[in-house]
């Protein structure tokens, strides 16, 4: 099931958005056109577009205050014997010397570790939903090697049971992205790892898509395998080109309409619109690519189109195009020590992270799996074993950094989210030790400064619809 | 421990490993874990020609021996994980270097051997032994019934000198229909039975087998005879089954039919604890799956491991996550042991669960999984805890042997160490 989900379902798209995700202009309906009356909303690609606005709004929290903890905050060197004060949903306070109402519940940190709310930029949560059913299976729109048409939160299932367990594991954000089966996979969604409804109740409010694209064996298997294109990895590499072609022209058509609103408007084309967005860099490429010189193909490829790349996922031989990734300002999604499991992960090495670290690059610890989820800190800390081992200077601060700050980055968030610092997002995490020791588990976690997890009172924690009737209750006996 | 590892591999490879032939090694110092007795501080492990000969806190330590200082470190045996497919498959997708799942007949293949023709020169040997495993299971893959296995050690050589059992294990499961061969469970459950009975009746009744006077029988010959061991009780049939009900219908059958079954996966296997403990069928299950992965699963809990061992059930921690746990990251097992830990288990009993409970569960326990005299000098010198991630294998002996640190993995490394690299590169 894991190995399936590596090989096939994992590639990633990050993105998201720029924040102000603008409600759809609408298309202010001014001059009157010969052709006929102006579009309405729905036949308008317009940048920012934001058809499925999200509805999630901050669960009630009271200012909580975590007293005497040893504060990783992803922004500088551990605070020991810190406070750090959550209140109206933001860090509002964070050091030694901090001044806590006199309403704020005070929760005692002494000898435990808190850190920012951990990120995941690549998760198939809700898309490929426990049970692993047929039924919900929704992550690969495995019909044409281009559907950029498609967008990840139509698949997603807010009922999956992975999203609470991610939560317990510290997870707050993560990237949900289609697979990989295809050159253009189609948008990720950024969530909040909360329970809701619906998914737009998840969304991150304000950011941006991602666009999920595949280097590499994925697409070329399943296509080739049906005696179609592509069947190589040039063909890949065409099938890239071709449709960047026809984005480019969709891009002028609109973006000359746009700024006149007069005249017959072009066709509205989902997938171009996805493809000319990420073109004007509304939209974060998020491209799932193993090998080092198919990440340099694909630095070339973006060059010719003038979009960047946000970060290749899995990057399993990033740590021999470290250097080209720091130039470019290309973050790296990687596992701590996965590989091996088809010819383009042959290479891979417990250093990667610590590696790509050093070179200058933005490392990111991903998942790509919901078990792996629950223990970023524990992966990122083989990594950081693996860095100290080859004689890199490593500390935990920059471990943090890659479970935190740098995938918010690559989400495009790191000015609300990824460190602890005052006036951003409250995303805290409360760990029973140093989040590194193979022993420590999470205690609580808090999103938006709201307690949505503690696991000394199970019974509070949030359970699925699924779960119900269905998973045994905390402390069952069967 | 000095040695640095990585930043001078050339060096390292240069260097003669210590060697076990015909030699004495003397681990000293160190907080040392037999595994049945209780922890040394500042104790001794002596090795003489590859086998422990003395554990203990005064031992005598012969002049000549080649010392190891393992003062502030931690001495364990080496660890045995019982769920690989090392030297079977090196690459599981689109390189047709996989060899771990037989044609068979309906889904049947007892008599494949999945040892015979592993490559003991595997790339991926290096970093399991990175990790402190020293011995583990292969295991034929796929099928109702995919095939025999093997134990073996960890070791530089043949595959001869590796085998510790051949066949350490008959392999099938009961997870699976479609891989089966079937459409329902109690199908399922039925061909393992009808299966198992032939099996039986041909044992007994080989000679009209040979004289055509026995009914049809709609299995091969060889894989009959491949489970005549089986169905004697003499080798233990793994199962791997998760669901609660399909462990309860297993222990059901190995009653009826008097054999050794073994519990692989088991990840509801905490809620049926006392009938395994009572039926004394053992369990390998790791300690990281709380996902409701299917409906054979749903009740999957990190706790599962710590409850079976409460109950009394013997059990051996096994990576079974993901992420190439079975080949690429044998190297993790320890972690498995770890997180039991955190979720529940003492710290003795994981250390157990990764030695001496599997070594006892396939029947080698005479040879390795502990640190007493008369057993292989399987034994790791590791700079703290080892089920740590800041913790690192410092000496790594198999048999006696040391092997340093130099996988492929370290060479890829070493050339992309600093960028651009140099070319040709070392």
């Amino acid at each position: 099931m894991m190995r399936m989900l590596v090989a096939f379902a994992a590639a990633a798209l990050l993105g998201c958005a720029s924040g102000q995700a603008a409600r759809p202009a609408a298309p202010a309906p001014v001059k009157s056109d010969t052709a006929g009356p102006p579009p309405g909303l729905g036949g308008v690609s317009a940048p920012n577009a934001d058809p499925f606005p999200s509805t999630y709004t901050p669960f009630a929290s009271r200012p909580t205050a975590i007293q005497n903890a040893t504060i990783f905050t992803a922004a500088g060197p551990r605070l020991e014997r810190a406070t750090i004060l959550l209140q109206d949903g933001k860090v509002a306070a964070i050091g030694t010397d901090i001044s806590v109402p006199a309403d704020a519940v005070l929760i005692d940190g002494t000898s435990k570790y808190v850190t920012p709310g951990l990120i995941d930029t690549h998760s198939h949560l809700g898309v490929y939903p426990a049970p692993g059913t047929e039924a919900n299976s929704d992550g690969n729109e495995a019909t044409s090697p281009s559907t950029p048409q498609v967008w990840a939160e139509h698949s997603v299932w807010p009922q999956d049971p992975q999203f609470p367990r991610n939560l317990a594991g510290g997870v707050t954000t993560l990237q949900a992205l289609p697979g990989s089966a295809n050159l253009f996979g189609g948008r990720s969604v950024v969530l909040k790892v909360v329970p809701s409804r619906t998914v737009q109740g998840m969304k991150f409010p304000g950011a941006k898509y991602g666009l999920k694209m595949a280097c590499g064996e994925n697409p070329k298997r399943v296509y080739g395998g049906r005696s179609s294109a592509p069947s190589t990895r040039m063909g890949n590499v065409a099938g890239y080109r071709a449709e960047w072609i026809r984005a480019e022209q969709y891009r002028r058509s609109w973006d000359r309409w746009l700024a006149t609103r007069t005249g017959t408007a072009p066709a509205r084309d989902l997938g171009l619109e996805t493809l000319a967005e990420a073109l004007r860099g509304n939209i974060l490429v998020q491209m799932h690519c193993y090998r080092a010189d198919e990440m340099a193909v694909m630095l070339d490829v973006a060059r010719e189109f003038g979009y960047r790349i946000r970060s290749f996922h899995h990057a399993v031989e990033a740590y021999k195009v470290a250097d080209l990734l720091a130039r470019d300002s290309v973050s790296a999604s990687i596992w701590a020590d996965w590989g091996g499991f088809k010819m383009e992960a042959l290479d891979g090495v417990r250093a990667n992270l610590a590696l790509v670290d050093q070179a200058g690059a933005r490392a990111v610890l991903h998942s790509d799996d919901p078990s792996g989820s629950q223990r970023l800190t524990q992966e990122a800390a083989k990594g950081l074993a693996a860095g100290r081992a080859i004689g890199l200077q490593l500390a935990e601060e920059d471990a943090i950094r890659w479970v935190t700050i740098n995938p918010a980055w690559a989400l495009g968030l790191d000015d609300r989210i990824g460190s602890l610092e005052v006036g951003k997002n409250a995303d805290v995490v409360l760990w029973s030790g140093d989040p590194f020791s193979v022993y420590t588990r999470s205690e609580k976690v808090w999103v938006d400064g709201a307690l949505l997890y503690d696991r000394g009172d199970p019974a509070s924690n949030w359970r699925t619809d699924f779960e119900q009737g269905y998973v045994p209750q905390p402390g069952a006996s069967r | 421990m000095s040695r640095l590892r990585l930043a001078v591999p050339i060096l390292l490879l240069a260097t003669a490993p210590i060697t076990a032939v015909a030699q004495t090694i003397a681990i000293t110092g160190g907080k040392v874990f037999p595994v049945t007795g209780p922890p040394l501080d500042g104790g001794t492990v002596l090795i003489r020609d590859g086998r422990i000969v003395a554990v203990g806190a005064d031992v005598a330590i012969p002049a000549g021996a080649t010392r190891i200082d393992a003062t502030g470190k931690w001495v364990t045996p080496g660890l045995v994980d019982v769920n690989t497919e090392l030297g079977l498959v090196e690459v599981g997708y689109g390189s047709g270097a996989n060899e771990a799942t037989a044609e068979g007949q309906d889904a049947i293949a007892a008599s494949f051997q999945a040892w015979v023709a592993l490559d003991a020169s595997s790339v991926l040997i290096p970093p399991a032994r990175e990790g402190g495993v020293t011995t583990v299971a292969v295991w034929p893959a796929g099928g109702l019934i995919a095939g025999q296995g093997a134990l073996l050690d960890l070791l530089d050589g043949s595959l001869d000198d590796m085998l510790l059992a051949a066949p350490a294990a008959m392999v099938g499961q009961l997870s699976s229909n479609q891989d089966a061969g079937v459409g329902a469970r109690g199908e399922l459950f039925g061909r393992l039975r009808d299966l198992l009975e032939n099996a039986r009746d041909y044992g007994r009744r080989k000679a009209d087998y040979d004289r055509g006077q026995m009914r049809p029988v709609p299995y091969r010959r060889e894989d009959l005879e491949a489970l005549l061991p089986v169905v004697s009780g003499k080798l233990p049939l793994v199962l791997a089954a998760d669901r609660a009900a399909d462990i309860e219908a297993a222990l059901e059958l190995a009653k009826v039919l008097d054999i050794r079954i073994v519990i692989a996966g088991g990840a509801e296997a905490w809620q049926v604890a006392d009938k395994l403990a009572a039926a004394r069928v053992p369990v390998l299950t790791g300690a990281m799956n709380n996902i409701p992965q299917s409906f054979n699963s749903l009740g999957s809990r990190q706790e599962n491991a710590a409850l079976l061992r409460k109950a009394g059930v013997t059990v051996a921690l096994i990576g079974n996550g993901g992420g190439g746990e079975e080949v690429f990251n044998v190297r993790n097992l320890r972690y498995e042991a770890g997180n039991a830990v955190a979720y529940g288990m003492s710290w003795d009993e994981a250390l157990r669960a990764v030695t001496r409970a599997p070594a006892e569960i396939f029947g080698v326990a005479n040879r390795v999984g502990a640190l007493a005299p008369g057993l292989e000098g399987n034994v790791v010198v590791w700079s703290g805890d080892p089920f740590e991630f800041a913790t690192s294998a410092e000496y790594v002996l198999v048999r006696g042997r040391e092997y340093p640190a130099a996988s492929r993995q370290d060479l890829l490394i070493q050339r992309y160490r600093t960028l651009p690299p140099r070319h040709p590169a070392p």
